[in-house]
């Protein structure tokens, strides 16, 4: 799927649980993504270049695998 | 059941704690403080004889007919305005009654034609009846004075007509204009003799008028003098079928009066605990498009969407589709197989559905239409309370005294529970609307809004961050709620994050645009005012915080401690009928039936162990994911039960490139909608008239669905219910299902799911209906939610941060759309759009605040270009003043003005809910349709061919 989507997606979670802390918020955005991502959308994101996500997404991303 | 009108007890019902005995022609009666004689004596079995008292309106007094004799007293008081009293002696049939009420009836009938046999009330007339009561044989007068005889009929309104001869007066459909539909759009011209009802000005007809065609004046009318023209044209009914409204979440019962396989009216049911007797527009008449020559009425099957579609059999068309579906699965696996479940379908059928895909298909690829109205609302409310559902039934608001809306217009969208509203607010409980329009609630007759706060499109959240500052910083929390229901650590958090200066209602003004002094009084309101319940609609669901705005929403009830008991509580509005139920029965890729996660491994050994398959235990796809897989090739074939998701979702050119893109759409519909534009495969559905079944209302009330006729899917007698065409797919797939029943469906839902443990269709059938959860805690169903405790144990407050849209305002697209929905007119528009509901919307049109129409020289009624990074459309504008300027606003209910083509793909942030609130747009002066509607319109014909029949060898 289009990656800029899963991107942009991740990156909307993430700044919607960014008032959490950053711990907190990487955390809730990887439970997020595992509870409601479609497998085929989580591996991509896994696999992509992660340049443009934002930092916790990113680090959400990294903790996903 | 037979066709008897329902009983009518004169006046209403009264609750008290005080019973008061009396004597009615000597029999002993105990009633309720408060109740009229009249009341009374029908509960004793009794009929004292009336004209202008029913018992859905307030007694008024006015035909003499009532009259009765009470020991002790003077004179002859009317029973419908005396109350009855302890100890008191009534006689109600005496020689010196039945002298006074010939004499009153005799003056009514000198001047009522006696055309009584071919009059379309005959035999169903409360005139007649009354007479017949009274025993009139005679009319001294005679017929030659001055009387209204002869007057023109009034046929303007497309459903019922007003017959001046016929009218006695009464003001019945006075009252119920004023006190059941809050519309206040009849009055009674002139005095005595000469009186008269009026729509509006003396020379409005119905249609011209402000009546909304909700039909409660047709309902109280004793006689044809206002009357369904359908009874009219094809007489009386001979039998009544109790169902549910097929249209909106408001859920209202009905009577369908049918003769034969013919439906006759549709007459609310006044045992409907969801309507209590009211109906609006849709449910009550626009049923028409049952019968619409547009109805598909065989399945048809295609090899691509070049081709023209073949009618074929049941047969032909599931093992051409079962053939495609096998062939994906094999090469592609079954994550690129999946379905849409329809709010529009029953329970039951959704619960096939998603059964189908999750046990046949073999992946999670299941979403339903809710994914683009309220699936924030499951992700909202299962957070902060623990479940998915309002708190609330409707009679509830009834005891609030602060009445929140935002984000919904109920008075269009949810019409019979937006007169109870109304009616509340009418005894004085307060109304707060937070919406960018001058909604009907604002500022209409007899209701005027304590504070209306028009705030920018997409600052929900900021709004009511500021409430919460306000509520929390002035010390207006309650904190003994917090304390014993909410987990007081989060509370806190929230508490320091809302008290930030930064949240200030002074502060946040300009990001707003609401006024600062105007919000804190509405904050001050919502949590000092006693009561306070929250109703919240598409407004706050559809936008990229739509999770985010359920949840602050939840965060102000717990606050003020508004959770828990009768008047309060958090209720979304619900937009299709059974939205609630599609969601309730495991629609959502994550979800199975009663909201509980696929990767929990006890649910799923419960479905595994009933449907002896293994499930997955991964979500699958939304609906937008789907596309967007659709699009890499890794999503290939879908089957969309009653959804036209062309139509009803964002991006309408993405949403066709994606199902161009697949190798098998199969829709399941009543009409070739705009998907099955894009389809292979076409199943004709059958309507609400046509199926048994359960929807559940906004209220979580789960109300049967019965078949007053048969599918007219298919020739006679081949007709299948929208369940028996799943199970077909499901058989043409090897998987042997034998339901015999819609009811043997909703046991399995029952046994699968706790929250309906205790619901049987046979239970349905006896108590009319249930409110979930009903199991062993609940034995009778829940009224209110969360009374002693939350669903998740304690309540929990949720920081929602605001964060702000992407999608901007700029040069190039300077105002901001929002989209609504009509009275008239239901969703996409394909039922409604094929009855006489036209007559009061024939296109969308774009609302425009004056301001904004005359910086580009646009005048009322003009074509006009609306343009968005997205898309472009035409249509007409409509300049008002309901809209702030900066904003415009239209409805989707047309096709061809596809408002969608211009809505983004941004969507909520936590279930990809698309942001239908809010798109930035320019608007510009334009001569007529653009480029993508004239082409669509051409794709659209020659898609929907359908191939003449070969003659048979
Ligand atoms: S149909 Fe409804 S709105 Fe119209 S006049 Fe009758 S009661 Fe009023
Ligand atoms: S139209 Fe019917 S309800 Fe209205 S005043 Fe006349 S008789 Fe009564
Ligand atoms: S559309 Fe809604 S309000 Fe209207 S009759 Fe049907 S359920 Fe009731
Ligand atoms: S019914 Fe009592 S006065 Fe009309």
């Amino acid at each position: 799927m289009d990656i800029e989507r899963l991107h942009y997606m991740a990156n909307q979670i993430a700044a919607n649980f960014a008032v959490q802390g950053e711990d907190s918020a990487i955390a809730a955005t990887a439970a997020h993504i595992t509870s409601f991502w479609d497998p085929r959308m989580k591996s991509q994101i896994i696999k992509s270049e992660r340049s443009g996500l934002s930092p916790i997404a990113a680090a959400a991303v990294a903790s996903l695998g | 059941m037979g066709y008897e009108p329902q009983d009518d007890l004169g006046t209403p019902a009264v609750v008290s704690d005080r019973v008061v005995t009396l004597m009615i022609d000597g029999r002993a009666v105990c009633v309720p403080e408060g109740t009229s004689v009249m009341r009374a004596a029908a509960e004793c079995g009794g009929a004292i004889p009336k004209l202008c008292a029913t018992d859905n309106l307030e007694a008024f007094g006015s035909c003499r007919m009532c009259l009765v004799e009470i020991e002790g007293r003077k004179g002859t008081p009317a029973s419908c305005t005396t109350p009855a009293e302890e100890g008191m002696s009534v006689h109600t049939q005496t020689a010196r009654l039945a002298k006074l009420r010939k004499g009153v009836m005799e003056l009514y009938i000198s001047d009522h034609p006696l055309d009584c046999l071919t009059c379309s009330a005959n035999n169903d007339c409360e005139l007649q009846d009354t007479a017949a009561q009274v025993g009139l044989r005679d009319v001294r007068y005679g017929f030659e004075g001055e009387n209204h005889l002869g007057q023109m009929p009034d046929l303007s309104n497309p459903y019922f007509l007003f017959a001046p001869d016929k009218c006695i007066a009464c003001s019945r459909c006075v009252r119920a204009c004023d006190e059941v539909q809050g519309t206040f759009a009849l009055t009674i011209e002139g005095r005595g003799f000469g009186s008269k009802v009026s729509a509006g000005q003396a020379d409005d007809d119905f249609l011209g008028s402000e009546c909304v065609s909700c039909g409660a004046c047709v309902q109280a009318c004793p006689t044809s003098a206002l009357m369904e023209k359908s009874v009219k044209q094809l007489g009386k009914p001979e039998r009544s079928v109790i169902t549910t409204c097929g249209y909106c979440g408001v859920g209202c019962t009905f009577r369908a009066e049918m003769k034969g396989d013919q439906l006759v009216r549709m007459v609310p049911w006044k045992d409907g605990k969801a309507n209590r007797g009211h109906s609006c527009v849709k449910g009550r008449f626009a049923w028409g498009y049952a019968n619409h020559k547009d109805r598909v009425r065989s399945p048809m099957i295609r090899e691509s969407i070049d081709q023209p579609w073949r009618e074929v059999g049941w047969d032909e068309a599931l093992g051409f589709a079962a053939g495609r579906l096998n062939a994906i699965r094999e090469e592609h696996g079954a994550r690129a197989l999946g379905g849409i479940t329809s709010s529009r379908c029953t329970n039951e059928e959704t619960f096939l559905v998603q059964k189908l895909v999750r046990a046949g298909f073999g992946s999670n690829n299941v979403d339903t239409c809710a994914r683009v109205c309220h699936s924030p609302t499951g992700y909202g409310l299962k957070t902060t309370f623990g479940t998915s559902a309002g708190t609330q039934d409707f009679d509830s608001v009834m005891d609030s005294d602060v009445i929140l809306v935002i984000g919904a217009n109920p008075t269009d969208a949810h019409p019979v529970f937006a007169s109870r509203m109304k009616r509340r607010s009418r005894q004085g409980a307060k109304l707060i609307v937070i919406d960018p329009r001058r909604i009907d609630l604002v500022r209409s007759p007899h209701v005027e809004a304590a504070h209306h706060l028009p705030l920018r499109p997409g600052t929900n959240v900021a709004v009511l961050t500021a409430m919460a500052h306000v509520i929390v910083t002035e010390g207006l929390a309650d904190t003994a709620f917090i304390g014993e229901r909410c987990e007081v650590d989060a509370y806190q958090d929230w508490a320091r994050f809302v008290s930030d200066a930064k949240h200030a209602p002074e502060t946040l003004e300009p990001v707003t645009g609401v006024r600062a002094d105007e919000l804190r009084a509405a904050a001050r309101l919502f949590a000092t005012g006693g009561n306070s319940a929250i109703y919240y609609g598409l407004g706050v669901t559809e936008h990229s915080q739509g999770s985010s705005t359920v949840m602050a929403i939840a965060n102000l009830a717990m606050a003020t401690g508004n959770i828990g008991r009768r008047g309060v509580g958090v209720n979304p509005l619900r937009g299709q009928n059974n939205v609630q139920g599609a969601c309730d029965m495991g629609s959502f890729p994550h979800e199975l039936s009663g909201y509980r996660h696929i990767s929990d491994a006890d649910t799923r050994a419960l479905f595994e162990d009933d449907w002896g398959v293994a499930l997955d235990p991964d979500p699958g796809l939304r609906i937008n994911n789907m596309i967007d897989a659709a699009l890499d090739g890794s999503f290939r074939a879908i089957y969309i039960q009653g959804e036209d998701i062309l139509q009803s979702d964002p991006n309408t050119q993405h949403v066709a490139a994606g199902l161009a893109a697949m190798d098998c759409v199969i829709v399941h519909d009543l009409f070739l909608n705009e998907t099955a534009n894009y389809a292979h495969v076409f199943l004709p559905g059958s309507t609400f008239l046509e199926k048994d079944g359960t929807f559940t209302n906004a209220e979580r009330r789960i109300q049967p669905v019965r078949r007053v006729m048969d599918p007219a899917n298919a020739p006679d007698g081949d007709g299948l219910e929208d369940w028996q065409v799943t199970q077909a797919l499901a058989n043409a797939l090897g998987l042997d299902w034998n339901y015999t029943h819609a009811s043997e469906i909703l046991d399995e839902i029952a046994r699968l799911t706790p929250t309906f443990a205790g619901v049987s269709w046979d239970r349905l059938d006896r108590e009319a209906s249930l409110q979930w959860p009903v199991n062993e805690a609940h034995p009778d169903g829940s009224p209110t939610m969360h009374v002693d405790g939350f669903v998740r144990g304690k309540g929990l407050f949720v920081v929602t941060d605001y964060v702000p849209t992407d999608e901007r305002t700029g040069p190039r697209f300077p105002l901001l759309l929002t989209t609504g929905r009509i009275l008239s007119q239901y969703n996409v528009g394909a039922q409604t759009r094929r009855t006489a509901n036209t007559l009061w919307h024939e296109c969308d049109e774009l609302e425009m605040h004056p301001v904004d129409a005359e910086n580009r020289g646009l005048s009322d009624g003009d074509w006009t270009r609306l343009a968005s990074r997205t898309g472009e459309t035409t249509l007409r504008v409509k300049i008002t003043d309901r809209v702030a300027p900066g904003v415009v606003y239209t409805t989707f209910h047309h096709p061809e003005t596809q408002a969608n083509v211009v809505t983004t793909e941004y969507s909520d942030w936590a279930t990809n809910c698309p942001e239908y609130k809010v798109t930035a747009v320019q608007v510009t002066p334009s001569n007529g349709p653009t480029g993508w509607q004239e082409d669509y319109a051409e794709l659209s014909a020659r898609a929907r061919r359908i191939a003449p029949a070969e003659p048979a060898e």
